[in-house]
């Protein structure tokens, strides 16, 4: 900014309350991967390094069960989610519905709690077993939303006579679809599956109503185990999923750099 | 767009994902408010359909009950405070950190902006797990704040299981969906504005109060019905960080179903939660337009 | 017959109509141009033709053959998209073997075809450019070639020059003359720009409110236009509104209450009760008071401002009795700027044969 002077004092003091912020932010997540490392039973004082508690995780049946499971889930419910939410966000972009766009954001907009005994209610009367697959199409109904809202955003950024043009140079409607929508929305397609599956193997609340009483998954395990004690075990665990959706979120950026700047229509290079 | 009289296309891409969320979405949440005017079963669930007369299973017993029994409508209220304390904790941490990244040079706004969505995407029991680390017994922050207070003569606190670890947690976990809402709304300010209004006589705080804020207002009130909604159906969190006198209403719920397993009544609490969640973020985003009409029409 | 036959088309959005019972004739080979302010119809028209929009009443019928039934890729009609439409996964190449590609055109052939193509638009080498990395004007080439490379009956161009400046434009506008002379193909063309529609067309057809105005070649659209609304919308115009006071065989006077009598020649034979007459800047002509100038109709006023644009000047005249009066005079005297300054008093006049006589 050109006028420097008198508002420099304004910025140290954004500096520095957006510094605590992200401070604030950040440490809680430090401090459970430095943990992670630690050879004490205690979170509280470094005594010194080992890789130990990663070889506990590594021969706990229960925490592999619970991850394979989790890996499981989010695979099917993002790539199911992935197709639902891909039609509803082109449906809800090209034609004017009433119920689509009610049944797609609400699942986002009311408190997570309701969903899941919603959910819970329903398998139960439907004598439906609770298990991985009451997980998984749990996940999927709140998964649709959300790719829906990234394709509808990647279009939104689209012209829309790209298609009409394609028709007027003699495609099908299904060509026009596979030769220009398609790939035109693809990054948004990848960064909306990619996002469903974070969502998925993060899912707490659903999954806590939805699971019954033999299943587990990651966040069920953690929480579980949490409840009981806490062990540096789980910021082992904690510190490899962390991980894991920082490789998803690099892809993501990778594919759709706009995805990360929120829901914002993504530029097109024209 | 193409054809609009042929759509094929419309019931093609519309029809599954409209009859899956009418599966599993909304028939069981039109089961459940269903289920809030039945009896509950002799052993948890629901009673028959049918009563022994013969007659339909309906009575409005559960809400009679949930508007007689203070208790819950004092959890509710309880609830409330603790959601509206972490909007406004949310508010206050959020704006500057919002309003540095929409100031900052195109060139690091992303990058900024992705240091504040990256801890989110990180798993929500984690990210309350790091919380138990930092204020357990052991830890170096509860030792440094009651060394303090025992300098004072105060006898030493529990910060763990807590009402400062559930809010302070809540206000972690929320974070994001304040920034994000704020940034957008700052990033389009234009920053002419403010050098006219510096060109006009209007020192720092002036210019913040006068112009920037009631600009920011859209994304204010987005953000607060983004962190309210949540924050207010919680259960998680004062589950494992609260102690016995912290919970609220999502762990009222959560007993409700799987505890003492009287899902009519349980029903009812979360139709309750839903309906007054929705209401107030409703309220608040009326207000903000509002709010934003009068400011436009200039009689603020 | 004509190629083209558009029959009593309407097309209603809710309470608004669009397009109101229109019916033209397009020949083949012609450069036909809907003209008309933003909201009257011709957009809607196009789309129409090109099948991406359906008619509530009335037939589109292409070279005998009614197009109802027929969807956009199967109708030989092109469009070149205001905003151009190209691809912008594909390359120049890969935008314009698209059409081949859904013909089913055997690859040796389409690459032959693509090669004449960009030869033809004078862009041989950009094969594999994105849109992203070309020019404006060359976005707008790459449009034309791949709407042209399958070799259409009819191209519609939709305010295909909006996008470019007034420089690129002009030349432009020279290329498509050529392009649609050399190609021999009917141009349906879009626009709301009237010098545009002027330069380019073979005939216009001025849309207002979802009808059409009238139809007619250029020059006859600017000279003798049939409604008000022509008048008013083809280049500037002095209207010149009162009650017929006199015809005779060939003229008609109108009384204008703020200005006077005024004659012009006419062949119209009705007897509306009111009239107007149109009279262009350009032929009214200016001198000091006292000059003789020539034509029947004359009147006394005050400059009361000027635009100097170089070339012209533009006068805003009073006339004594309050009606204000437009007139263009060219600036070709040797080293005079302008001829009047402001409150100068001037008379003014035009003949008989200056104004258009329009009914109603």
């Amino acid at each position: 900014m050109a006028s420097g002077g008198p508002r420099r004092r304004g910025r140290y003091l954004l500096w520095a309350a957006a510094l605590f912020a992200y401070a604030f932010l950040y440490l809680p997540l430090v401090i459970v991967v430095v943990y992670s490392f630690n050879d004490s039973r205690l979170n509280a004082e470094w005594v010194g390094f080992t890789l130990d508690w990663y070889r506990k995780l590594a021969s706990n049946n229960e925490m592999l069960l619970a991850a394979g499971n989790s890996l499981l889930i989010a695979a099917v419910a993002s790539l199911v989610a992935t197709v639902l939410g891909t039609m509803a966000g082109i449906a809800m972009h090209r034609y004017k519905l009433r119920v689509l766009p009610i049944l797609v954001l609400t699942p986002i907009a009311i408190p997570e709690i309701l969903m899941g005994v919603a959910l819970l209610i329903f398998f139960v009367l439907i004598n439906f077993t609770l298990g991985l697959v009451s997980v998984a199409l749990a996940h999927i109904a709140f998964c649709i939303g959300f790719v829906a809202i990234v394709v509808r955003s990647r279009l939104a950024g689209m012209d829309d006579s790209l298609v009409e043009a394609a028709r007027d140079l003699g495609a099908t409607p299904w060509q026009a679809f596979t030769h220009v929508t398609l790939p035109l929305i693809m990054p948004g397609v990848i960064a909306g599956a990619l996002m469903a599956f974070t969502l998925s193997i993060d899912d707490f609340v659903i999954t806590f109503f939805t699971a019954g009483a033999g299943t587990v998954t990651l966040p069920l395990q953690i929480y579980s185990m949490i409840k009981i004690a806490v062990t540096p075990e789980v910021n082992a665990v904690s510190t490899l999923l962390m991980l894991l959706t920082l490789l998803l979120i690099v892809i993501a950026s990778k594919v759709s750099p706009s995805l990360l700047r929120g829901a914002e229509s993504p530029e097109e290079k024209r | 767009m193409a054809q609009p009289r042929r759509n094929w296309g419309k019931w093609i891409t519309s029809g599954p994902p409209l009859v899956y969320l009418l599966v599993f979405f909304a028939v069981p949440t039109l089961i459940m408010v269903l289920a809030s005017f039945r009896t509950p079963g002799e052993f948890g669930g629901l009673a028959p359909l049918r009563n022994e007369d013969g007659s339909l299973d309906l009575t409005l017993e559960s809400y009679v009950r949930f508007a007689t029994e203070p208790l819950y409508w004092q959890i509710f209220l309880k609830s409330f405070w603790y959601a509206i304390a972490t909007t406004l904790a949310c508010l206050v941490l959020a704006y500057p950190l919002a309003m540095l990244i929409a100031r900052s040079d195109r060139r690091y706004r992303d990058l900024l902006l992705l240091l504040v969505i990256l801890p989110f995407w990180s798993n929500f029991l984690i990210r309350v797990y790091a919380w138990m680390i930092i204020l357990g017994p052991n830890a170096a922050f509860a030792r440094v704040v009651n060394g303090v207070l025992g300098a004072f003569g105060i006898e030493p606190v529990s910060l763990l299981f807590s009402a400062f670890a559930v809010l302070v947690c809540l206000v972690y976990v929320h974070l994001p969906f304040m920034v994000l809402p704020l940034y957008a709304n700052l990033e389009k300010h234009d920053s002419t504005l403010l050098d006219a209004a510096q060109d006009l006589g209007a020192n720092a705080w002036q210019r913040f109060w006068r112009i920037t804020f009631p600009l920011s207002l859209p994304g204010v009130y987005a953000g607060a019905a983004l962190v309210f909604i949540p924050a207010f159906g919680i259960f998680a969190i004062p589950d494992i960080l609260g102690g016995p006198n912290d919970s609220l209403i999502g762990n009222v719920i959560k007993q409700q179903f799987l505890e003492t397993r009287d899902w009519p009544f349980g029903s009812v609490l979360s139709i309750v939660l839903t309906v007054l969640a929705l209401l107030i973020a409703g309220f608040a985003a009326w207000v903000g337009k509002r709010g934003v009409a009068r400011l436009a029409a200039g009689d603020a | 017959m004509a190629l083209l036959e558009i029959i009593d088309v309407s097309r209603r959005f809710g309470d608004f109509t669009a397009v109101d019972h229109v019916s033209l004739a397009i020949e083949a080979g012609e450069f036909f141009t809907l003209l008309g302010p933003s909201g009257c119809g011709k957009t809607t028209l196009l789309r129409m033709i090109a099948g991406f929009d359906l008619p509530d009443g009335g037939r589109i019928v292409l070279d005998g053959k009614d197009l109802a039934d027929t969807p956009p890729e199967a109708r030989p009609v092109r469009t070149v998209f205001q905003s151009y439409a190209l691809f912008p996964h594909m390359t120049v190449q890969g935008n314009i073997a698209f059409p081949l590609k859904m013909a089913g055109t055997p690859a040796a052939e389409a690459a032959k075809k693509i090669g004449e193509a960009l030869a033809d638009v004078r862009l041989e080498g950009f094969n594999h450019r994105f849109p992203h990395e070309l020019s404006g004007g060359q976005r707008q080439r790459v449009a034309i070639a791949r709407a042209l490379v399958t070799h259409p009956t009819v191209l519609l161009l939709d305010e295909p020059l909006a996008a470019l400046d007034a420089k690129l434009r002009e030349q432009m506008q020279i290329e498509l003359i050529d392009m649609q002379k050399e190609a021999g193909i009917t141009f349906i063309y879009v626009t709301h720009d009237q010098t545009e529609a002027l330069a380019l067309s073979h005939r216009i057809a001025v849309m207002n409110r979802g009808r059409v105005e009238q139809l007619d070649e250029p020059d006859r659209l600017y000279g003798f236009p049939k409604t008000r609304f022509v008048a008013d919308f083809i280049g500037t115009c002095n209207l010149l509104v009162g009650p017929v006071t006199a015809r005779e065989a060939g003229s008609v006077t109108v009384e204008v209450p703020d200005l006077g009598a005024v004659s012009v020649a006419t062949t119209s034979a009705s007897g509306a009760a009111e009239g107007a007459i149109a009279v262009r800047p350009e032929k009214v002509r200016l001198g000091a008071p006292g000059a003789s100038l020539a034509g029947e109709n004359r009147f006394g006023g005050v400059v009361e401002s000027f635009l100097y644009q170089g070339d012209v000047t533009l006068y805003n005249v009073r006339a004594d009795r309050g009606h204000l009066v437009e007139a263009l005079l060219a600036n070709s005297g040797a080293g005079l700027a302008k001829f009047f300054e402001v409150g100068d008093r001037v008379e003014m006049a035009f003949a008989a044969n200056a104004g258009h006589y329009i009914e109603g």
